[in-house]
């Protein structure tokens, strides 16, 4: 047993109104310069519809992640390091811009310098990447809200395959649910064990992924290795980026942008305490559906003695030990088993977990007849059928399509419902609710108080780091999730200076990717994101 | 800004690892040593040089605490402030506050849309510095070219199209002054305007320009109402303007009816609030045509057709009656009904074609006619069940104009009598309208039965009895047709409802009574969250009303987590007593010219003379004809000699030469004027809005986007107001039999009718585009001000990051040297003068009870003579001392002392807080006003507001509570209780957000951790609410609420707009498709009305322009794609943009996001050839007849508490798709 401590996230998605201030809030501070424009590390979804990037979710397409190969054994889905080889220039599984979106500005200016003329001024959309002005905007990062254009593409949500026929575009049957996503600073990051240069790495004290700036070779591997496409390739720096979970903010305990920002107050941060050497059993077990519990099975109780015991042995500070206990997400995730994985069946153990969302009564049920007892208001709300979010779409998100966890789950939401209805509303006690989804009566109140009081403190436990260990810093250790038989090869084994596209060996220095240095790398984005073909027919 | 090259780093060359760790157990993963030291990069962004406080001054009631990080002397980026005072351990916090939109501001500052400069269209701009350069004085050189109509009209087409040229603030500011000075001068300073909304959202900047028009005599517009956000039913049930809970009080909820109100996306830092009280156990119902963010977190989706909420409400109160009012009497519902109520009080019932209708309220008067009872007409009457006797119960408006100490709700031993069905005399048939029936507006009639008893000489029943009737409640032994269940489809039963509004009978019956059951188990606990979607119709008024009465039936309102919660605008300035002293001046001269915007906009646009919709045509088909042959601009003129309603400009006169006129013909001013009118040779001005001097000449706009975002008939503004050659209306005017009889016609048509429009702005909005000068503003992250909300109980500040940019400065700052230079020009122009105000009679002062019994008496008919005050308004002589202007504006007045404070009919004295003021703020030295305390800095005013307030002072709210414990006879000061000693400083509210206190400006209690309800004053110390009866009224007894069958809340049906207007088709002679959908136009995520929506980010996130939602099926039947352009017109104008096609929206509808300007994306249209306009280039003004009511009790006028509403939501557009191809130019 090798015990490491690793932020993570609950988002509870029955709470999210879709304001997307975590995007704005992210966008501003991370991503809003030259190169990364068309950068969210964190965006948020409408479901049902194909997201960002478009249909991000379909593998078969994209192979990212991880799949088990006839032996049984995990090996990355875009396949070993011989396919890296022979495809290391002209990776087939990049989306293009087409498939994020071509971002725009407008010509502001016009309206204060407009000369005189005929018509009354107006700013007219530009690309901010070819500088053209843009007739026509024809896709965005959020294309999709609320919905809109779904009835052309609801379908192509790969979460519909197989249940086609309970996901409609018709009046009667609308449902919508939000999907903010982050990185998911797996446990188990094909994105890591995708990259050729070793400049990916998962810190050791906080699990945080990350893209070393200065080592990335721009081989773009990770984009396509990250199954959730959350590793993106600025077109400037020549770098890849991605969600850093704030860590210059989560090193000082405070938490990440997206969710101090966060004003549904949906976000949860914890440290869960796992056992590095459990990572391959529980990200290869067989069975899809064995993955949830396989990745729990992972996470170690912080109040057992024998685990403070190791993590103090394997140098987890004493304090992160304690705020392990008090953790949201180990509580959601482990305690009260509400959290569920971001698409288990990708196998990259990810560490943003959701809680799914209630949604309302279908139609169909809707009515009780007259004789509707008032007293019993929620009397269809313990069924998760018939709410009108299928079970099986939540599935398809949260469970590898097991949709008895997401019933599980629904079940003791309503559950806590019920029982705090009669506890807050009507004055009444009674434990019949939560017995009967298997809990205390304490249990629910403490969940309740978790989910619905929600304070910040109660949000966010986070450690600061410890900086007084910054003479280490220097030489600090990070893990890969890599070295396998046929692995890409472990942290920089295909230690090349190839050069590859020109200008990809310029150092780019500590802060100035984040810059539109006069320096800069300035790529071919045609090339980065347009069309493969081109870059086959050229030869590379 | 240099940018730092590169540097060639020692890390360079450090890439590789240093050395290799152990490989983890099974050889999964291993620990690399690795140079980690380019972490710093990210660090390195996140570092920031300083962190200030501030919040955003947008209409949106979020008023959110903001961190905005400063680094290199930029403003980089905002986050929410997470450090909101405590609500307790036991519910969830106000943090964080913000949404995306609030998030993205910081965009703005550096933006190119930001105006970095003054700027003047060129030929204005030459024109004026040649004049004033020919003739020496700017006031004389602006003369020279508004006096000649050619000249002016030249320049005035020039509106819109460019042009601009850079100003100094020297010349911008001359011109300014110059145009103030002429036109008062010439016409009188009613000729002047400004526009400003939603002080609550920057106070000191709101006041900065108010307090100067108000200092000048100009006219200060309303907007609450203009902005449909105003709901009449609030005046007419509640006395009130609007008074909610804030958004922590829904936690308390055990049951939320949201209905009208998309709390996720217009409430968005609230809407957390709704999500967390369903884990207490809170149902949520949402009542939408559209699946919309709130209704995900529905426990039920009820999808009412557009516009029908009033009838399913309407079956919610027949079941809530049945069931718990008849069928089973509920004790608390009862107590709370007899004691807060009107249900007891005693209506008298008139006969019409043999049967009765029902007429106005019982007056003590009615009783003993001979009986000398002071204000006897004003004084309601009830029975008491335990004598039988007529009781005239404390609490009326006659109590509160009468004898001290009688105007309170206590029984003192009465038990009124809710329903007189075991007492009656006789049981009588009454015939009630009902407008869901027929072609027009006009509906039928259904009969029904009341009991009824001889009282007074009167044949009279219970409010309770004519609302069981109203709603088809039965009871045994009444006279009339009743439905016989709730599967009956008469009115107004739940089948009868599935017919108009779609929704599942058993469905509307199960929520109605878990709503009254659960306010029964929780003694009121039960909310309706409403908003825009149910109140921007044009008959909200009854919708909401229809709301309200299942509150009232339930005993919700007053209660925490019940009653009403309607939210749209942030109407609620907490320090309300504070800013109204500095906004309106009236520390120095009372009182100012409040005008409702709503007739001012549809004069002065010329929209009147495209009127189709007569006011005679609402009326009940039980009317008497009241309004018959009137025309809407009648009803304006009748309002204004009345007394009902402000209108300004007054007369066909300068008010400045009336005064002297006057006084050199030896008679009283008042004697004067109602001479000249009664004799013809004056006349209201609002009879003549065409004549070139009766248009308003001048107008300031700060802080607003009245084109692109809130101006009802955008077309009209444009081609009449500001005489554009853009406009794209089609609409024919008014055909000649339904023109006014009282306001003239002129064959011309008015256009160009303003001579000078300014924008103060931070960015390039249409307003601006169309102005004639623009100021450049300081952004809300480079000044000093104050917000507040409904929403929550704290006070925030803004404060400057950072110096306000290139030349843009304060609203404050813009307004003094605006105010100094007009000043100094007044010197030789104006001096000082004698102003006649002509004051509309106001609610909450003795004016109200000036025309009794609801009945019209109009002096010029000579129904009565001409009173003002009275029968007409008070004409009010004020001294203008013009030269002083920028002296008093800087300083705060002595009326503060001499006159005290008055708010909502309550007074008190501040001699303290001034004394406290000029130590704080510094005592003028010299001049007019030397000795007072300055307001010249920003903070100072600032201070000043806070400290006028009982919300922010609590010795002004202990002596506002001591003074009303002397009207009401009961006691209320223990309510300030402990706060006595506390007052927020400016200071205080700079470190950390600070809660408001309990205030006798408020209707609330707020101490000790307890959520803002509104009325819980009036439900716990037995105070009043300020109405007519003092109680909550289902029934409004004005004759012309009456004449429009509104007596008691009822459903009415959208306007018909296809039936008066038929075919709004492109008629161009192409036979391409088309379809008339209904035309919503709700609140945006993306935007804050058209605040962000030109930002990048917001643009981003959506489409990157304007969208027009449409459903599945009419996209298929007009072959529309998703994303296709698409043209949608009617009569008022066309709009140009793409389709976004959802099954989200139902059939037959169709959204545009409102207040979506012209300036980005949008392209010239298909059918004109024109810049495609805003949502209002589709919207006309419609006015409603009951909403210039005055001088009634409640209803009588307020700035911005009643007055008609600029209602859009009614209207239809025709959609088709675009075939030509997109241009711009």
């Amino acid at each position: 047993m090798t015990i490491r401590a690793q932020v993570g996230m609950v988002m509870n998605l029955d709470k999210c109104i879709g304001c997307h201030t975590c995007s704005v809030t992210c966008k501003q501070v991370w991503t809003d310069r030259p190169g990364a424009e068309y950068m969210w590390f964190n965006d948020v979804e409408t479901k049902p519809g194909v997201g960002y990037p478009k249909r991000w979710e379909d593998q078969e397409q994209w192979r990212g992640g991880w799949e088990l190969d006839r032996k049984g054994r995990l090996r990355l889905k875009a396949g070993g390091k011989l396919r890296k080889l022979l495809s290391i220039f002209a990776n087939p599984d990049l989306p293009t811009l087409d498939d994020y979106y071509e971002p725009w500005t407008y010509d502001f200016e016009q309206l204060v310098d407009a000369p005189r003329q005929r018509h009354d001024p107006v700013a007219r959309a530009r690309s901010r990447i070819t500088g053209e002005q843009l007739d026509e905007i024809s896709w965005g990062p959020n294309w999709e809200d609320n919905l809109a254009g779904s009835p052309e593409r609801i379908h192509h949500d790969p979460l519909t395959v197989g249940i086609e026929d309970q996901v409609k575009a018709q009046y009667e049957q609308a449902f919508m649910m939000y999907l903010p996503r982050i990185c998911e600073h797996c446990l188990n990051p094909s994105c890591v064990a995708s990259c050729p240069s070793g400049a990916m790495y998962k810190r050791e004290e906080d699990g945080i992924v990350l893209v070393d700036q200065q080592k990335c070779r721009s081989w773009r591997f990770c984009v396509s290795g990250c199954p959730y496409k959350k590793v993106y390739f600025n077109h400037r720096s020549g770098k890849a980026e991605k969600c850093t979970l704030c860590y210059p903010r989560i090193e000082q305990g405070q938490p990440t942008i997206c969710s101090e920002t966060c004003v549904g107050r949906i976000r949860y941060l914890g440290l869960v305490l796992y056992d590095v050497d459990r990572v391959e059993a529980a990200a290869s077990v067989p069975d899809e559906h064995d993955l949830l519990e396989a990745q729990r099975s992972v996470f170690l109780d912080p109040s057992d003695p024998l685990v403070r015991a190791q993590a103090l042995a394997d140098g987890v500070p004493e304090d992160w030990i304690d705020a392990a206990i008090r953790s949201p997400v180990y509580l959601l995730a482990m305690k009260y088993r509400v959290a569920l994985p971001l698409h288990p069946e990708y196998r990259t153990l990810p560490m943003v977990w959701y809680v799914p969302p209630l949604s309302p009564i279908a139609s169909t049920l809707e009515t009780d007849g007259y004789e509707a007892d008032p007293d019993e208001v929620f009397s269809a709300v313990d069924d998760p059928d018939a709410m009108r979010v299928p079970v099986d779409y939540l599935a398809n998100l949260l469970a590898a399509g097991d949709g008895e966890v997401i019933r599980g789950v629904l079940r003791r939401l309503a559950a806590m419902r019920h029982h705090m209805r009669k506890r807050e509303v009507l004055g009444e006690h009674d434990d019949s609710r939560p017995r009967a989804v298997g809990m205390t009566s304490q249990e629910v109140e403490d969940l309740y108080r978790l989910l619905a009081i929600a304070k910040y403190e109660d949000r966010y436990v986070i450690p600061p780091a410890h900086t007084e260990l910054a003479g280490q810093l220097m030489e600090q250790k990070g893990t890969c999730g890599l070295d396998f038989e046929d692995g890409p090869g472990n942290c920089g084994a295909i230690e090349r200076d190839v050069s590859g596209p020109p200008g990809y060996e310029s150092a780019v220095d500590a802060e100035a990717f984040m810059l539109p240095g006069e320096d800069r790398v300035d790529l071919d984005i045609v090339q980065m994101l347009g069309d493969r073909r081109r870059e086959d027919a050229e030869g590379r | 800004m240099a940018r730092p090259k590169p540097r060639k780093g020692p890390l360079l060359g450090l890439h590789r690892h240093l050395r290799r760790g152990p490989i983890s157990e099974e050889g999964w993963s291993q620990l690399v040593a690795k140079d980690r030291r380019w972490e710093a990069s990210y660090r390195g962004r996140w570092s920031h040089d300083k962190v200030v406080r501030s919040t955003h001054g947008v209409n949106c009631t979020g008023s959110c605490s903001w961190k905005v990080y400063v680094k290199d002397g930029l403003v980089t980026w905002e986050t929410q402030a997470t450090d909101y005072p405590s609500t307790g351990p036991d519910m969830p916090e106000y943090e964080p506050r913000g949404c995306p939109r609030g998030a993205s501001f910081s965009w703005y500052i550096y933006s190119p849309l930001r105006l970095k400069r003054p700027y003047v269209r060129g030929t204005l701009l030459a024109l004026f510095r040649q004049q004033r350069e020919r003739l020496g004085d700017p006031v004389e050189a602006w003369a020279s070219i508004v006096d000649d109509p050619e000249v002016a009209r030249a320049y005035k087409r020039e509106r819109g199209r460019g042009g601009f040229v850079r100003a100094s603030w020297d010349d911008a500011v001359d011109l300014i002054a110059a145009a103030h000075v002429h036109t008062i001068k010439r016409d009188g300073p009613d000729r002047v305007a400004g526009f400003s909304p939603i002080p609550a959202m920057s106070m000191a900047s709101y006041a900065a320009g108010a307090r100067f028009y108000s200092l000048i005599g100009g006219v200060v517009l309303s907007f609450y109402d203009w902005y449909a956000d105003l709901p009449p039913s609030s005046p007419q049930t509640f006395g009130d303007q609007t008074d909610v809970p804030e958004s922590g009080d829904w936690w308390n909820a055990g049951y939320l009816l949201v209905w009208g109100t998309n709390l996720p996306t217009t409430r968005t830092p609230d809407a957390h609030f709704m999500t967390e009280a369903r884990y207490r156990g809170q149902k949520v119902v949402v009542v939408s045509p559209d699946y919309a963010e709130h209704t995900k977190f529905a426990d039920h989706w009820l999808a009412a057709q557009p516009g029908t909420d009033g009838a399913l409400a309407m079956a919610m109160g027949h079941v809530i009656l049945k069931e718990f009012h008849v069928d089973r009497s509920t004790p608390y519902f009862q107590q709370y009904a007899r004691r807060y109520t009107d249900m007891p009080l005693l209506v008298t019932l008139r006969e019409r074609d043999g049967v009765h209708v029902p007429d106005r309220l019982l007056r003590a008067s009615d009783l003993d006619p001979a009986s000398e009872v002071e204000n006897g007409d004003w004084k309601p009457v009830l029975i008491d069940e335990r004598s039988g006797e007529p009781v005239v119960p404390n609490g009326s408006v006659g109590h509160r104009y009468g004898a001290p100490g009688e105007w309170n709700l206590r029984l003192d031993g009465v038990q009124p009598m809710l329903s007189l069905h075991e007492h009656a005399d006789e049981q009588v048939a009454v015939d009630l309208p009902r407008f869901d029936v027929g072609d027009g507006e006009h509906g039928g009639i259904m009969r029904r039965g009341v009991p009824a008893r001889r009282v007074g000489g009167h044949l009279v029943t219970t409010v309770l009895d004519l609302t069981l009737a109203q709603y088809g409640v039965g009871r045994p032994g009444l006279p009339g047709d009743w439905p016989t269940d709730y599967d009956d489809p008469q009115p107004h039963t739940p089948a009868w409802q599935e017919a108009i509004t779609g929704v599942d009978r058993r469905l509307a019956a199960r929520v109605a009574r878990e709503f009254a059951r659960n306010a029964e188990r929780t003694d009121g606990r039960s909310m309706i969250c409403m908003g825009a979607g149910t109140n921007h119709w044009f008959h909200s008024d009854q919708t909401y009303r229809t709301f309200l009465a299942l509150v009232l039936m339930c005993g919700c309102q007053g209660v925490n987590g019940g009653g009403w919660a309607h939210y749209v605008g942030q109407e609620k300035v907490r320090p309300l007593a504070g800013l109204q002293t500095l906004a309106f001046a009236t520390d120095w001269s009372r009182p100012p010219r409040h005008q409702s915007a709503t007739p001012f906009f549809y004069l002065a646009s010329e929209q009147w003379r495209y009127e189709h919709i007569r006011p005679a045509d609402h009326a009940s088909p039980l009317g008497r004809g009241l309004l018959d042959g009137k025309h809407v601009a009648d009803v304006n003129a009748l309002a204004a000699r009345l007394g009902w309603l402000p209108s300004y400009p007054s007369f066909d006169r300068n008010p400045l030469d009336l005064v002297d006129e006057a006084q050199a013909s030896g008679a009283s001013v008042a004697d004067h004027v109602v001479r000249e009118l009664r004799e013809g040779r004056l006349h209201f001005a609002c009879e003549d809005p065409g004549a070139p001097g009766n248009h308003p000449k001048v107008m300031t706009i700060w802080r607003a986007n009245l084109l692109g975002s809130s101006g009802k008939g955008h077309e009209y503004f444009l081609k009449h107001l500001l005489g554009t050659s853009e406009s794209a209306v089609r609409a024919q005017e008014t055909p000649p039999e339904w023109r006014p009889q009282d306001v003239r016609w002129r064959d011309e048509a008015a256009e160009g009718k303003l001579d000078l429009l300014t924008t103060i702005d931070f960015r390039m909005t249409s307003t601006a585009i169309f102005s004639d000068v623009v100021l450049p503003a300081a952004t809300w992250y480079e000044k000093h001000d104050l917000s507040t909300t409904d929403l929550h109980p704290f006070v925030h500040t803004f404060n400057p990051a950072v110096s306000p940019a290139w030349e843009s400065k304060t609203d404050w700052q813009a307004f003094e040297r605006i105010a100094t230079r007009f000043s100094e020009l007044a010197e030789r122009h104006l001096g000082v003068r004698r102003d006649l105000v002509v004051a509309p009679l106001g609610h909450d002062s003795p004016d109200e009870i000036a025309q009794p019994l609801g009945e019209v008496r109009d002096w010029r008919a000579g129904e009565c003579e001409p009173i003002p005050g009275r029968t007409m308004p008070k004409l009010i002589v004020v001294e203008r001392d013009y030269p002083a202007v920028a002296a008093k504006w800087a300083a705060l007045g002595p009326l503060v002392e001499q006159l005290g404070t008055q708010i909502k009919g309550t007074s008190w004295d501040a001699s303290e807080e001034v004394e406290h003021l000029r130590a704080h703020c510094g005592a003028v030295r010299g001049g007019i006003a030397d000795g007072r305390p300055s307001l010249r800095r920003v903070e100072d005013a600032c201070e000043a507001i806070l400290s006028l307030s009982g919300t922010t002072n609590g010795r002004l709210s202990v002596a506002g509570f001591r003074a009303l414990e002397k009207t009401c006879g009961v006691p209320m000061a223990h309510l300030a209780t402990g706060s006595e000693d506390l007052r927020i400083s400016f200071a205080d509210a700079q470190v950390q957000p600070r809660t408001v206190m309990t205030s006798p400006e408020w209707s609330g209690i707020e101490a000790h951790g307890r959520r803002y309800s509104p009325f819980t004053i009036n439900v716990e110390c037995d105070k009043p609410w300020h109405t007519l009866s003092g109680r909550q009224q289902l029934y409004v007894d004005h004759s012309w609420m009456l004449e429009l069958g509104e007596g008691l809340p009822a459903y009415r049906p959208p306007l018909r707009y296809t039936a008066i207007f038929g075919d709004q088709g492109a008629r161009d002679g192409s036979q391409r498709k088309e379809l008339t959908l209904q035309y919503l136009t709700p609140h945006s995520k993306w935007s804050i009305h058209s605040e962000y929506q030109d930002n990048v980010h917001m643009l981003t996130l959506f489409r990157g322009g304007g969208m027009l939602w449409i459903s599945v099926e009419d996209a298929a039947e007009l072959q529309i794609a998703d994303n296709d352009w698409v043209e949608s017109y009617n009569r008022n104008g066309v709009v140009a943009l793409r389709a976004t096609v959802s099954q989200r929206i139902p059939q037959g509808t169709c959204l545009m996001y409102h207040a979506k300007d012209r300036n980005v994306g949008v392209p010239l249209t298909e059918l004109q050839g024109r810049r495609g306009g805003t949502d209002n280039s589709l919207t006309r003004i419609v006015m409603k007849p009951t909403h210039f009511i005055g001088g009634y009790a409640q209803l009588s006028f307020g700035f911005n508490y009643y007055g008609p509403t600029g209602s859009q939501r009614d209207e239809v557009t025709v959609l088709r798709k675009r075939e030509s191809k997109v241009v711009y130019e």
